[in-house]
């Protein structure tokens, strides 16, 4: 890994993004003689999965477990390779010659590339509920990174709310830290582990990750540890001060109110689109993951020749299948650009491949397992989903009966997904919700038309490409 | 049951603790933490309130996504807290409503 200094713009390979997807491409890439240079928006590598992996300060491992400390094992060939990495490094447009431009330490720069791959991974699904906007509610990924990059453990009362194995995985990290967990509410619905079902036979292909979950379930129903099950509809209380005193939670035949300061949140990792979005790129509906993904053949190429797409940003699959999805792109660009024959990347391919399907084979169980609860999918009216321009779910619900056809419509309307997070957080909630009232399937309805730049600019970054 | 009313620090290898100022207050933080870390630790909770309602906002999703802890640091508005780390003697300012384009 070279030193931050800009020399070179101009590299066969642009990678964005250094979670186990990119670091995996860029090793790769630069061992078949690539020269890569790899855009990251943290101030270290790894990711969200490993993130601070270099130098998580947590004195206990056991807290976080021996699956998060084999990112090491990707760091230490990334660290030696001869890939030019950019930490703080916000890309925030691509245009059509490839060129990617991008605030480092206050300054855009503009970087030219053969080919470009975007490994910009995964984002946790929004968790629209009333009172989700409240001081004190953050979601189960925001405490793990609070956990892995400081060593800090949220306030108490704590209760955990939603679906999915990075909730129960949170849940054991913080009770091995020592933390008193009050409840954990699991909006999971009933009858879901049934419909799962017909995808076990393919699940037992990743019997390691099975056994992790069933651990987890089982640590945690050992603790002791109020679990709600079957949890319909989530409500956040606020105190007089305007942040959080409690939560309300309904089951079909009870409501129970707990007290609390911190209520974490989760609801499934969807793909981050954004860019492949702001790119213009093809996107299908998944109904299984309730979420769009953008088209990809089987090496990551997207829809858009030279631009590739690996890891969760291209469908979830996790960390592990990140890192082969990440060599098999990087493989495939390496044959690209150097001419090489399938013979000189046969061997990697073939293991690359047999690794990922293990990988995929237990994704349909999971993803059916955990689907969310249509509750989050489509709000009660008195929720906020825009969270930045606050519209409910009610006026989305209203401007669709007035005629509005589809989200781009909806930002004339009513400004959702116009203020800053640029639509992150509530674009798949109103597509869902215009979708829903007007009967509509989800590819009728379409997503928010995103334009670059991706991530809000000062005059001074944008002014400094004008020569 | 034993409550907190502030994030708590795990036993960490610590490093030299920096000072930071919070809203004017004196805080030492460690220098890997993010201005949002630093925020939740000093037990000053929200960082802004929102240029709609005024209602208070805490930071939600610590990975650049939700953009609900901008913050003002060294005087600059609209900073992501979650995505800049702390340094010595850093000025954080909660954020309260709409920003002014022009002073």
């Amino acid at each position: 890994m070279t030193p931050q200094n800009i020399k070179e713009k101009s590299y066969d390979l642009i990678i964005i993004g250094a979670g186990p997807a990119g670091m995996s491409a860029a090793t790769t890439a630069a061992t078949k003689g690539l020269s890569v240079a790899i855009l990251d928006e943290q101030t270290s590598p790894g990711g969200q999965i490993y993130r601070a992996i270099k130098y998580s300060p947590l004195n206990n491992p056991k807290i976080l477990g021996k699956d998060y400390y084999t990112g090491k094992d990707l760091l230490q060939p990334f660290e030696k390779s001869q890939v030019s990495y950019f930490s703080n490094s916000v890309v925030w447009s691509i245009d059509e010659k490839n060129q990617v431009a991008f605030s480092y330490h206050g300054k855009s720069q503009l970087f030219r590339a053969k080919k470009i791959l975007i490994a910009s991974g995964a984002i946790e699904r929004p968790v629209p509920f009333p009172g989700w906007t409240l001081p004190g509610v953050m979601t189960c990924g925001a405490a793990q990174i609070l956990l892995k990059t400081s060593g800090l453990t949220p306030k108490t009362p704590l209760v955990l709310a939603g679906s999915g194995p990075l909730m129960l995985l949170i849940a054991v990290q913080l009770m091995k830290a020592g933390v008193t967990i009050s409840a954990i509410l699991d909006t999971t619905p009933k009858g879901q582990l049934w419909r799962a079902l017909p995808h076990f036979a393919n699940a037992l292909k990743n019997l390691p990750l099975l056994y992790k979950g069933m651990g987890l379930l089982w640590t945690l129903k050992k603790s002791g540890i109020r679990f709600i099950k079957h949890v319909k509809e989530l409500k956040a209380i606020e105190g007089i001060d305007g942040q959080l005193t409690g939560v309300i939670a309904s089951t079909k035949n009870a409501m129970v109110q707990l007290d609390c300061q911190s209520l974490l949140v989760h609801q499934g990792v969807v793909p981050n689109v954004q860019l492949s979005r702001a790119l213009g790129l093809d996107h299908k509906w998944n109904n299984l993951q309730v979420c769009w993904k953008p088209v990809v053949d089987a090496w990551g190429e997207s829809s858009r020749k030279d631009i590739f797409i690996a890891g969760d940003g291209s469908g979830i699959a996790g960390a592990i299948a990140a890192k082969w999805q990440g060599k098999l792109s990087a493989l495939k660009i390496a044959q690209q650009v150097k001419n090489l024959g399938d013979g000189e990347v046969e061997s990697e391919v073939k293991q690359a491949n047999k690794s990922l399907n293990k990988q995929q084979a237990i994704r349909p169980f999971l993803d059916q397992l955990y689907q969310p609860a249509q509750t989050f999918l489509t709000p009660p009216d008195d929720t906020i989903v825009c969270r930045c321009e606050e519209v409910s779910a009610g006026e989305i619900r209203q401007i669709a009966k007035q005629g509005c056809k589809g989200p781009n419509q909806a930002k004339a309307f009513c400004r959702a997904g116009m203020g800053p997070c640029q639509g992150r957080l509530c674009g798949l909630t109103v597509s869902n919700l215009i979708a829903q009232t007007n009967q509509v399937s989800q590819e009728q309805v379409g997503y928010y038309h995103i334009r670059m730049p991706i991530k809000p600019l000062t005059i001074n970054e944008l002014a400094d490409l004008s020569d | 049951m034993p409550t907190d009313s502030r994030f708590n620090r795990q036993p960490i290898r610590e490093s030299e603790a920096i000072q930071v100022s919070i809203n004017g207050k004196k805080v030492m933080v460690q220098p890997n933490d993010s201005v949002a870390a630093a925020i939740l630790l000093s037990g000053v909770d929200v960082n802004r309130k929102t240029p709609v309602s005024g209602k208070k906002r805490a930071p939600y999703c610590m990975m650049g996504v939700c953009f609900d802890c901008l913050v003002r640091v060294n005087g600059e508005e609209n900073i992501q807290g979650c995505m800049v780390k702390v340094e010595a003697n850093m000025d954080i300012q909660t954020q309260d409503g709409t920003r002014q384009a022009i002073k």
